[in-house]
């Protein structure tokens, strides 16, 4: 009985951390259904009187949001994939290949991702330029999937490290080549850890900031998060705007989130010691 | 999550016996599309902003060698170290108060709340925390530089709400507190990464141990430092490592939030890069600036890693 009693502080003290993790997107709900005028008069905390849907749609409309959801889309999803085949093509060659001097290229890898954008940002924009890819999506979709890669390699590499051999010498017995086992063999029995890389270079790449900030500087070619960034940075939103931009920039984020829910909190364990 | 994964698999079994060296090595014809992507995006342009470091250059024309130059230039730069120094307050933010707090919310979830009242409870208190995590940090900066605005913005209207309009501040715009207030956007940003690592971390944790613990008459604070702690240890090595260098590399946050300032009170040296490389065009300058950058993460990575390692041997 003591026990019990005890029991439900702790969980109270942890539904109000919860809850303080969540106040933020709940406000941010509130007030970008409110009109200008509302918001003027009542402030920021009271309870909307009605929907008010044309801040959304202005602002949808002003900075051509549908663009920018295609365009983050398109980025994200050609860099989930082609980072992941990359991957697997490095990976079946350090873990199953066992190629010379593959603790050397692992390190290359390794350090490859621990390397700063910073560190890189000048001469990709100034190398893309030079090619005449600046300002284009597809030199962000090469840039992120050679960085997104950079890790799928060092977490794959292990788990294909792994791989039971005697499946591998079964089919090399009956005659099939070393494409034909990553194809058919390899690809298939490892299909779950590739999803869960694929969500999570999308999700990175969607949510990336600096380099295509640099790398995209037209309206047509912006994502999501460099558009309400610059558009932030500029300071030129009203409350209402800034509002509808937070919800916006919000909401896909939760659809993913809900989408994706498992593979991200336990998929992550994928990825951490063992 | 860079450091996380082991490396037995890969490089600790000898190759096996039976598989001609020929064979093995055709093995290297798939690695060629990654090593050729690899020199273009990132060897090549690593190596190119190195060597631009040790140069003065606008961006245009050819760079001039002058050698250390810059370094030394550096040395004496203020912003430099104010940057390095704003850094710290980072790694208190993004790496030591997450590892802290997600290791106790890690174990409360866990062996509490997960015992008393089910998983269900746990998976919807886990996703609250989680799911700043998930948001794109230019999305993060428009929510909370809205609710930190001095005028209108909802902090301020909350503490005018609850009589305590004194509390009232200019949150990112007063030089004073914009750094605290950046910490504090920065902990609720991060907080979600140690959680979901730690919980993952428990679930190998032998309950057994637990139980010998509590019939020993351990109590929960007990338990959590004897028994929980020293088994998570290769975890926390990986989620402090991992954070600290996300928060020597944050930019997205200080650009929507405050751009650097008030007067530089929020420069980080990635921003600081950003700005010499694209606002003053000092190009050689700027390779420097990141090039410092690059030195310390890789230092403390391969510190981490050192760490992680023992830690694992020992677990």
């Amino acid at each position: 009985m003591s026990t019990a009693l005890r029991r439900y502080p702790v969980l109270i003290a942890l539904c109000v951390a919860a809850l303080f993790m969540i106040v933020p997107f709940l406000i941010v709900a509130l007030n970008a259904v409110k009109s200008p005028a509302e918001y003027s008069q009542n402030g920021p905390l009271s309870i909307p009187d009605g929907l008010y849907v044309d801040g959304l749609k202005d602002f949808w409309e002003r900075v051509d949001y549908s663009q920018k959801l295609f365009n983050s889309l398109l980025i994200s999803g050609f860099v989930a994939i082609l980072a992941v085949a990359l991957s697997v093509l490095n990976a079946y060659a350090i873990g199953i290949g066992r190629v010379r001097g593959r603790t050397w290229v692992l390190a290359f890898f390794v350090l490859a991702n621990l390397l700063p954008q910073e560190a890189l940002v000048y001469p990709i924009y100034y190398l893309s330029k030079e090619a005449g890819l600046y300002d284009t999506r597809l030199s962000v979709i090469i840039v992120f999937t050679v960085i997104q890669a950079a890790f799928g390699t060092y977490l794959l590499s292990s788990v294909l490290g792994e791989f039971p051999r005697e499946i591998i010498e079964a089919a090399r017995i009956d005659g099939a080549n070393k494409w034909q086992i990553l194809w058919r063999i390899v690809v298939p029995v490892s299909r779950p850890t590739l999803g869960v890389l694929a969500v999570f270079f999308f999700i990175w790449t969607w949510n990336e900031f600096l380099l295509p900030l640099v790398m995209l500087i037209s309206n047509d070619n912006q994502t999501v998060s460099v558009a309400l960034g610059v558009l932030q940075g500029q300071r030129l939103m009203d409350a209402t705007m800034t509002n509808a931009a937070a919800l916006l920039g919000v909401l896909p984020a939760i659809v993913f989130f809900l989408l994706f829910q498992r593979t991200l909190t336990r998929g992550i364990a994928v990825g951490a010691v063992k | 999550m860079t450091m996380t994964v082991e490396k037995r698999g890969v490089t600790g079994t000898a190759a096996q016996a039976g598989h001609p060296r020929r064979r093995r090595d055709s093995y290297a014809l798939f690695l060629l599309p990654g090593v050729l992507a690899f020199l273009a995006v990132i060897i090549v342009p690593f190596l190119m902003n190195t060597y631009v470091g040790f140069t003065d250059w606008q961006g245009v024309g050819s760079p001039s060698w002058t050698g250390l130059a810059n370094y030394r230039e550096l040395m004496d730069d203020s912003d430099f170290w104010a940057s390095f120094r704003h850094s710290l307050f980072m790694v208190v933010a993004m790496a030591a108060v997450p590892t802290a707090v997600g290791l106790v919310l890690a174990a409360a979830l866990f062996d509490y709340i997960g015992k008393h009242f089910g998983s269900k409870v746990v998976a919807v208190l886990r996703a609250c925390f989680y799911l700043p995590q998930v948001l794109p940090i230019a999305v993060a900066g428009i929510v909370w530089s809205w609710i930190l605005a001095p005028d209108n913005g909802s902090l301020n209207a909350l503490l005018k709400a609850i009589g305590l309009s004194s509390w009232q501040q200019d949150w990112l715009g007063d030089p004073d507190i914009a750094l605290y207030s950046v910490m504090g956007v920065m902990v609720w940003v991060q907080i979600g990464f140690p959680l979901v690592v730690f919980m993952a971390g428990l679930q190998r944790v032998d309950p057994q141990l637990h139980e010998a613990a509590e019939l020993d008459g351990a109590g929960w604070w007990r338990r959590f430092w004897h028994v929980t702690l020293p088994q998570i240890r290769p975890e926390i090595y990986v989620v402090l490592t991992w954070c600290t260098v996300a928060a020597l590399k944050v930019f997205g946050a200080v650009y929507v939030l405050t751009k650097g300032g008030p007067g530089g009170a929020t420069n980080v040296p990635s921003y600081f890069s950003f700005t010499t490389f694209f606002e003053k065009t000092q190009v050689g300058y700027g390779a420097a600036i990141s090039t410092v950058l690059t030195v310390i993460i890789l230092a403390l990575s391969l510190i981490g890693l050192k760490l992680q390692t023992r830690a694992e041997e020992r677990a």
